[in-house]
């Protein structure tokens, strides 16, 4: 599934950078279009401009050129009229050569586009002979020859000196200007000629034709008066190239621009009149305008053109180059961000991917790691169960050495396993706590006897103290609070080397009462440089915890009636329990202090190959307290030690004489010392508290002193208050002892009973931190005990001194180390019940039970054994086999307990707690596969619990004394 | 002395046995429980379990010849054998019989009269050891009592 994921999102990403390579693609065509449709439209923009001021510049080119020409027309005209009035008007004629030569130069500059003009009279061929005869000269052709005949003539007759050699030139000579000079009488307008070389200047130009009619021709003369009444022909050339010239020099932006004025009166064939021909192919805009040069046989027009390539504006070039920059960096920012989010999504997804590989690595381990525990506990049950087989065979020393500390090897492995396991429960929030009634003070006092070797071997004051307010009877999980208090006591074992480890207990809100107190005494301590008044006299980590807190605590009002009484007024009430480990060990490292509670974590690795452990048990403690609804705290001073600090919520005790019934679970002490007075000498004030605690669980009464000589006083009421009460034990605290100067306390106890001080003399026990040097101290004393101090062990050793019978108990406890005995202790004289339909199974369960003392009876149908078991039972105890054919194990159990029901119901009224089991039988359940729901499914059938075969001794141990305890317990609820 | 001689051959008869697999730890807490109060227990459990034994394996045969077989009639004789077998420490015959429950599940008939085989084999060459180990403890008991 994994893989074909991550196909799917190759392929997803391959699609989208081909899209996202596309976009790119296509948005830079996008900017380079844009960049191209502003170019252009800006270049458009001024093309038009350009084109407009063309236009302007051309149309006011053509109209100048035409007022110009218009004026020298005019000027023209008026010769012609001054002709036709002077020259034929008047007789003689007012007008010669030399008056028009005078005149038309004085004249000249009112028509500055014509060189020079010249008239030229109409002679018929009639008149040739007279008109020759007159002038003086022959009518000449253009070519410079006489004229050949014809019908009528011009003779030019007057012209301006520029043009003076046209004189006498026949101008009807000339094809063109025979042509103009009929034009022009046939509409009496000015006629022009194509344009051409001027003779002179060789500039290009025309000619300009006006004629000449006698007087009195009246406006709409036909075409033949207006022939009839021509006298002559005025003509003129027109420089039209200087004209124009001339003309353009006078108007702005004449360098721009070039100018070409055409004559198109043939359409197809333009003539030029002016301006370069067109070389260049290049066809720059263009603008033309019509001339109006008033003939009406030819027209005219100017063109104008940029003589250069109108150059492309700047603008056009940067503003859309600009917008393209803009437009690429918007894109590249869209694509940087996209990119951005796309990596940042992807990297975001492998996160995901990496999280939930990490979560499946660490369910994966957990579960690694339970199943491996598992795994190794199960062979090591055999290895232990094997060795303590081996132990019970005949052993030398040596071997018996060996299997002793391979079985301790054994156990400490099972022990780490099971707190893995544990860890891995609590974790997966598996754990479940029991709620079973248990004194708290015996459990401090095994725990304490756990360490009490290495305790002795260190020199190290090991203490337990609870505090008499505390109830006597708690119910919670004492497997648990056990397993949390060893830890505790267990590490602080490993830790110190000198001073004292200190586990108290009082009720919380005491302990928070007084810790409020207690802060100024702190500091009135701190001013004072006092010693520590602590149970060793090292100094503590918590100075909370010393002799003047410790006092207010011990002096409360309660006794242990009164606790007691309390605890029973105050049913099922929950009581909050502070309990504090105190040590003067090592201490933990400021910067370690923060991960105390981390799981596998240690100051560091040299502290784990200094003193061993994983470092796991600190982590189980913290979530065990969790779990019993209180919290872990610590105070912690390097090199001066640690104070842990739990709190643990339990119920009280709902019975106040659980004595009777669960002495599985809680043991009583003999009574046999209730009112023994004993004295303590004692220079510590906190030690001796604890002391005085254990003699007052026993009922001894015990007066302190800090010192031998008061001791004595106290002893015979020298100081005045004679001691009324028999004085029978007197204990002493090796410190306080001197050898040299009280090696003779039991001369001077003798020597007070002399005097009659002391009925007797009492006996003497020192007690003592370690062990070695008991033989030193035998002739002193009567007993030596070393610590720690428990009540039971402390018991045993006054019955000795005094001289009482045996502690029963005692002698119990001692037996229970092996479970074998405990078996034969709960099974002995037992009726029980087998019920198998294998009769090799049957006959090996009722060997082993007989062997630990039962008396067994053997079924094998579940239907015998229910004619058998009716109730009131005869039996103790059923074992079933569940496979069994015809009625197997559950369906057995679960006819008995109707069966008991019934009875029950019959009898009609509760029977009698002591003999319970009549009415409930514990029954059983025999399988060879052990799985949890097997169990499970036992107590649904209402079975009291299980046993796998085949038997092991412990485990038969722990199902019978558990299904035991639990029938009594269920009797007593 | 030959009395010892006697025991000697038990024990490594039982050595054997035990570096053989055919028992286990079963048998050893066996042996204890007889070093305490009931004397023959052992050989009591052991006639016992074979005869058994014997029984059921002559009924799954039986069953097994039949053409239709009823493999949970089957199977629940090879569990009863399962358990006799491990009671006893007979190591070899229940691990047979574990995987003769594994075959019978899957209604194999050929496996099942496969592994019957098998059991049958290690059964008898147990059965074998067993009788001569009796032998050598009635052989002991009687030299003892005569002394």
């Amino acid at each position: 599934m994994g893989a074909v994921g991550r196909e799917g999102v190759v392929k997803r990403k391959k699609r989208w950078w081909l899209n996202r390579t596309a976009m790119v693609v296509m948005w830079v065509l996008i900017s380079g279009l844009i960049w191209v449709g502003l170019h252009l439209y800006i270049r458009g923009e001024s093309m038009q401009k350009a084109e407009e001021s063309l236009v302007s510049m051309c149309d006011e080119r053509a109209r100048m050129l035409q007022d110009q020409f218009a004026v020298s027309v005019n000027h023209f005209q008026a010769l012609a009229i001054l002709i036709s009035t002077f020259h034929y008007e008047k007789h003689p004629s007012a007008i010669d050569q030399d008056t028009f030569a005078y005149y038309t130069a004085k004249t000249a500059l009112e028509r500055p586009l014509l060189n020079g003009v010249a008239y030229a009279q109409r002679v018929l061929r009639s008149e040739r002979e007279a008109f020759e005869r007159q002038q003086g000269w022959t009518i000449k052709t253009f070519e410079g020859v006489t004229s050949p005949e014809k019908d009528e003539y011009a003779p030019v007759i007057y012209s301006q000196e520029t043009v003076s050699y046209i004189e006498a030139l026949d101008m009807m000579s000339g094809e063109e200007d025979h042509e103009n000079i009929l034009k022009a009488r046939a509409t009496g307008k000015a006629v022009l000629t194509n344009p051409f070389r001027l003779l002179g200047s060789n500039h290009l130009g025309v000619v300009l034709t006006f004629p000449v009619y006698r007087c009195g021709l009246p406006k709409d003369a036909t075409l033949e008066q207006r022939i009839e009444a021509t006298v002559g022909y005025l003509g003129g050339a027109f420089d039209v190239e200087s004209l124009v010239e001339n003309l353009l020099r006078q108007l702005a932006g004449n360098q721009d621009i070039v100018v070409n004025v055409y004559d198109v009166t043939n359409a197809s064939e333009p003539l030029i009149m002016y301006g370069p021909q067109s070389t260049n192919n290049y066809q720059s805009p263009s603008h033309v305008s019509l001339l109006d040069f008033g003939d009406p046989f030819r027209k005219h027009e100017m063109k104008c053109r940029y003589r250069q390539k109108v150059p492309i504006p700047l603008s056009a070039i940067t503003t859309p180059s600009g917008v393209f920059v803009i437009c690429m960096l918007a894109g590249y920012i869209l694509f940087a961000a996209w990119s951005r989010y796309d990596s940042v999504k992807e990297d975001c997804r492998k996160m995901e991917e990496l999280k939930v590989q990490a979560e499946a690595a660490d369910v994966a381990k957990s579960q690694f790691l339970a199943t491996v525990s598992h795994e190794i506990r199960t062979p090591m049950n055999g290895v232990l169960g094997m060795l303590d087989l081996l132990m019970d065979t005949d052993l030398n020393l040596a071997q018996k050495d060996c299997a002793q500390t391979a079985r301790v090897c054994g156990k400490a492995l099972v022990s780490l396993i099971n707190e893995v396991l544990d860890r891995e429960k609590i974790e997966s929030g598996k754990l479940e706590l029991e709620a079973v009634p248990f004194d708290l003070r015996f459990l401090l006092d095994d725990v304490v006897s756990l360490f009490s070797s290495k305790s002795r071997e260190n020199c190290i004051e090991l203490a337990a103290f609870v505090s008499d307010d505390v109830p006597q009877i708690v119910i919670g999980d004492p497997g648990r609070f056990r397993q949390i208090i060893t830890n505790l006591v267990g590490n602080s074992v490993k830790f110190t080397k000198r001073g004292h480890i200190f586990v108290q207990v009082h009720l919380a809100d005491n302990s928070y009462q007084h810790t409020g107190l207690s802060e100024e005494e702190k500091m009135l301590g701190d001013t004072y440089n006092y010693t520590p008044n602590t149970l060793s006299g090292f100094e503590a980590a918590d100075r909370t915890n010393s002799w003047e807190n410790f006092k207010l605590l011990l002096n409360k009002p309660y006794s242990d009636l009164h606790a007691s009484e309390h605890a029973c007024k105050w049913n099922s009430e929950k009581t909050s329990l502070m309990v504090s480990v105190e040590d003067t060990g090592i201490g933990i490292p400021l910067h370690a202090q923060d991960r105390v509670f981390a799981p596998f974590m240690q100051v560091d690795s040299s502290t784990s190959r200094m003193y061993g452990g994983t470092g796991i048990g600190l982590s189980i403690s913290k979530c065990l307290v969790e779990f019993m609804g209180g919290q872990i705290s610590f105070v912690s001073r390097p090199h001066v030690g640690s104070t842990f600090i739990f709190t643990a919520t339990f119920r009280q005790g709902q019975n106040c004489n659980f004595g009777d019934v669960n002495r599985a679970l809680i043991e009583s002490l003999p009574d046999d010392f209730r009112g023994i007075n004993a004295f303590l000498v004692d220079g510590r004030p906190v030690r001796s508290a604890v002391t005085v605690y254990h003699l007052k669980r026993l009922g001894i009464h015990a007066d302190v002193a800090s010192n031998i000589r008061m001791a004595l006083h106290a002893i015979s009421g020298q100081n005045g208050i004679r001691t009324r009460k028999r004085l029978q034990v007197l204990l002493l605290e090796r410190d306080s002892w001197n050898p040299v100067t009280d090696a003779t306390l039991f001369d001077q106890l003798k020597e007070l009973k002399q005097k009659g001080l002391i009925s007797e003399v009492p006996k003497t026990i020192l007690l003592a931190t370690s062990e070695l040097n008991q033989t030193k101290f035998d002739m002193y004393f009567n007993m030596v005990i070393s610590k720690p101090l428990r009540a039971s062990t402390l018991a045993a050793c006054l019955q000795n001194v005094l001289g009482l019978e045996d502690y029963r108990s005692l002698s119990g406890r001692e037996m229970e180390n092996g479970s074998g005995s405990a078996l034969c202790r709960l099974l002995e004289g037992k009726r029980i019940l087998i019920v198998d339909d294998n009769k090799v199974n049957l006959r090996v369960a009722a060997g082993i039970l007989r062997k630990y003392g039962a008396k067994v009876e053997c079924v094998e149908r579940g239907r015998d054994a229910l004619t058998l078991l009716r109730p009131p039972h005869d039996f103790d105890a059923c074992f079933m086999d569940i496979q069994m054919p015809e009625m197997d194990g559950f369906e057995a159990t679960r006819q008995i307990r109707l069966m008991e029901s019934n009875a029950k119901k019959k009898l009609n009224s509760t029977p009698e707690p002591s003999n319970w089991s009549r009415w409930h039988l514990p029954v059983l359940a025999m399988t060879a596969d052990v799985i949890q729901a097997t169990s499970e499914e036992c107590i649904k059938w209402g079975m009291d619990g299980y046993i796998s075969k085949p038997f092991d001794e412990e485990q038969l141990y722990q199902a019978i004394s558990q299904s035991f305890v639990s029938n009594l317990n269920t009797s007593s609820g | 002395m030959a009395s010892t001689q006697i025991k000697a051959q038990l024990n490594d008869l039982l050595n054997s046995m035990f570096a053989m697999d055919f028992l286990d730890e079963q048998f050893k807490q066996l042996q204890m429980l007889e070093d305490g109060s009931c004397p023959g227990f052992i050989s009591e459990v052991i006639t016992i379990f074979c005869d058994d034994a014997e029984r059921i394996l002559s009924l799954i045969t039986e069953l097994l010849s039949k053409p239709v077989v009823d493999f949970e009639k089957v199977d629940a004789y090879v569990h009863q054998l399962k358990g006799s077998s491990s009671s006893v420490g007979a190591k070899r015959v229940a691990l047979v019989c574990i995987k003769f429950r594994n075959v019978c599940q899957e209604n194999d008939k050929e496996g099942c009269m496969a592994t019957l085989y098998e059991i049958r084999r290690e059964f008898d060459e147990l059965n074998k050891k067993f009788r001569t180990m009796l032998q050598l403890e009635q052989q002991i008991q009687a030299l003892d009592s005569k002394r």
